[in-house]
């Protein structure tokens, strides 16, 4: 229990430390935004004075207060769960932009995560278990994609299935003229049909990763003591595998993908911008090129939160999933 | 002791380096990698002004332009050597920054231990979970002129707590080694334990997390650029993958002009792994090459188990 605590109080601080790098990082830098913003708001319409207030309570830069309580404010606003208006797309609130864009990344990067850890540790486990065989010489294969960069495969893909042999779209996440969004045929379809290509540039540049960490977990699993009894009693090879080595193996990766599972907020702004995936990355990238603080300061929130809950979800589950660590406590 | 004449003609032994052994691997890597650093190096000074535009716009690869050229006539051979040698710069700046935060918050720290230990690793775990691109993404769109040093600065503050803790660890475990505390009871003074006894243990984990770090940070800073928020004072391969993909060399078919700065990424970040590759089997001597075909070699041939069987009748 008082492991559990010391856990909760690591991540509240770490929440904490987020949020003050999130509130620093405008002050820190060159220019005002709010004076940015107002320029920005001009050109769409006159702005009262009101609007100024408002901008600068939303950002908490109100030049007349100090910063220990512009830092009170803020803290307060986001308690309320207050992000703002965003700038890029207004008048639509920085939670609406959010909620739309969220879904488009976390179906595309979490499913291709998922596909790709699979096919990693499942492979990995075969190259581990029989070294030199099929599966073991696919990891150096593996490992040059993984050290090609995911978003200059993702041009090359695009060049090559988009362009020379035109089999996928070239960008977007659906058919914008002929079908509807909702939950029919067609669109999801259409969803799947264009989110192809950005999916398989991240399995082929992330399953390199899985299967060499697997596959080299397998090999240590494989030379401990209860291998050798294992073998000594006659198990079913399959048995083995699957059962005493495979399991034990797994564990890191567990960890490490519940990790990435946490960066799949955060980790495929790139490939987002070479697809032009309506996603949360192609927001984050249309707020940094409009001077959008308040939508940058909101999705940096979700980002830092979602790998803030993945790390709590690991440490939490992990003791589930290895007893020994329960043992420990 | 020291006067006695016999001790001096025994030859005293000499440390052992623990080099990797050349495999073929880190032959490989090794070479390409020191091929692109060469031409990283050299490159620039045998090329023309790689910002100098001439008529003859995206013309594909040909005796006066090797590489062919951009939308605006710059030749891509001349940007490929000024961006090799921008990319290796971050890559270098990084890799120091790294190996000095990392090795400080948690080499130092983990040895130091108490309220130190503490103190480094809380601040290296909120450092860890902190998302580096998006922060990197930020800062640069918050800063307008943004130069290859300043890029690099903020990759390297953004990276450096994974290497942080996994030295952390080793440290731990070797300072409750038994020659750590046999050093300690002899009377070592405390940096020299960590300097002399400690340090050279890690040489391979830090050898392997700054060649990491130099990968990430290539890779990151590409991608920065690619984004249009990379260095605005210098090449790099990223910036040219940008301007390549602002000039429309996609959909134009200029192969010449997007593929050479990915294939160099993509050498030089293989050339690392494979050294990486080479120096893990040190730290983690069950990965060493027992492959199938290392063990068929142990088998004992039909000739000779029919030999075998001989003797033993």
């Amino acid at each position: 229990m008082r492991h559990l605590f010391r856990k909760l109080g690591f991540y509240l601080v770490a929440l904490w430390a987020a949020l003050t790098v999130n509130f620093v990082i405008p002050r820190m830098m060159p220019g005002d935004p709010v004076d940015i913003m107002l320029a920005k708001l001009g050109q769409k319409g006159p702005v009262s004075p009101e609007a100024k207030q408002a901008i600068e309570a939303m950002l908490g830069t109100d030049s007349s207060q100090s910063l220990l309580s512009q830092y009170g404010d803020y803290l307060g606003g986001l308690a309320s769960g207050e992000l703002g208006v965003s700038l890029v797309f207004f008048p639509a609130s920085v939670s609406s932009i959010i909620g739309q864009t969220l879904p488009w990344t976390i179906g595309l990067i979490g499913l291709a995560t998922i596909i790709s850890f699979l096919t990693g540790v499942g492979l990995g486990t075969l190259a581990g278990w029989k070294r030199g065989s099929w599966a073991d010489n696919l990891i150096p294969v593996t490992t040059m994609f993984q050290s090609v960069p995911y978003f200059w495969l993702a041009l090359i893909l695009l060049f090559a299935f988009g362009s020379i042999w035109p089999l996928f779209p070239l960008n977007g996440g659906y058919d914008v003229y002929n079908v509807t969004p909702g939950w029919n045929a067609p669109f999801l379809g259409s969803v799947l049909y264009y989110g192809t290509l950005p999916a398989l540039t991240i399995i082929i540049s992330s399953v390199g990763g899985w299967m060499l960490g697997m596959r080299n977990m397998m090999v240590s699993t494989l030379s401990e003591d209860y291998m050798v009894t294992a073998e000594a009693k006659g198990l079913r090879s399959g048995r083995i595998m699957r059962r005493y080595a495979a399991r034990n193996a797994v564990l890191p990766s567990i960890s490490g993908f519940a990790i990435s599972l946490g960066f799949v907020v955060a980790g495929s702004i790139v490939t987002e911008a070479v697809f032009s995936y309506p996603g949360i990355g192609s927001a984050l990238l249309q707020a940094v090129g409009g001077n959008d603080y308040a939508l940058i300061q909101g999705i940096l929130l979700i980002i830092t939160l979602s790998v803030l809950g993945a790390n709590l979800l690991v440490d939490l589950l992990y003791s589930v999933i290895d007893p020994r660590i329960r043992a420990r406590n | 002791m020291a006067a006695n004449p016999i001790a001096l003609d025994v030859p005293i032994p000499r440390r052992r380096v623990t080099l990797p052994p050349l495999t073929a691997k880190l032959a490989t890597g090794l070479i390409i990698g020191a091929a692109i650093v060469l031409f990283g190096l050299i490159g620039p000074l045998l090329v023309q002004d790689p910002s100098r535009v001439s008529d003859v716009g995206l013309a594909g690869p040909s005796a006066e332009h090797l590489l062919g050229t951009t939308q605006t006539g710059q030749d891509v051979l001349a940007q490929l050597a000024y961006a090799t040698r921008g990319s290796l710069i971050v890559g270098a700046i990084v890799g120091v920054l790294t190996l000095a935060l990392s090795a400080f918050f948690g080499i130092v720290g983990a040895y130091a231990g108490g309220w130190v230990d503490e103190a480094f690793s809380l601040f290296t775990n909120i450092m860890l979970v902190i998302p580096g691109l998006p922060v990197v993404i930020v800062i640069s769109a918050y800063v307008a002129d943004r130069s290859l040093l300043l890029v690099s600065v903020v990759l390297a503050i953004t990276s450096w707590a994974g290497s942080a803790r996994v030295l952390r660890g080793s440290t731990l475990s070797l300072r409750s080694r038994d020659y750590v505390l046999a050093s300690r009871v002899a009377g070592e003074k405390r940096w020299r334990i960590l300097a002399v006894e400690i340090l050279p243990n890690l040489i391979p984990l830090l050898a392997s997390q700054v060649v990491f770090a130099v990968i990430f940070a290539i890779l990151g800073e590409a991608g920065l650029s690619y984004l249009g928020l990379g260095a605005s004072d210098s090449f790099t391969w990223g910036t040219m993958l940008y301007y390549a993909q602002n000039g429309l060399a996609l959909r134009l078919g200029a192969w010449w002009w997007f593929v050479p700065p990915g294939l160099m990424l993509a050498l030089f970040g293989a050339a690392l792994s494979l050294i990486n590759f080479s120096i893990d089997e040190i730290i983690n001597p069950k990965l060493r090459s027992q492959t199938r075909a290392a063990r068929r070699g142990w088998r004992m041939s039909r000739e000779q188990l029919r030999k075998a069987k001989e003797s033993t009748l």
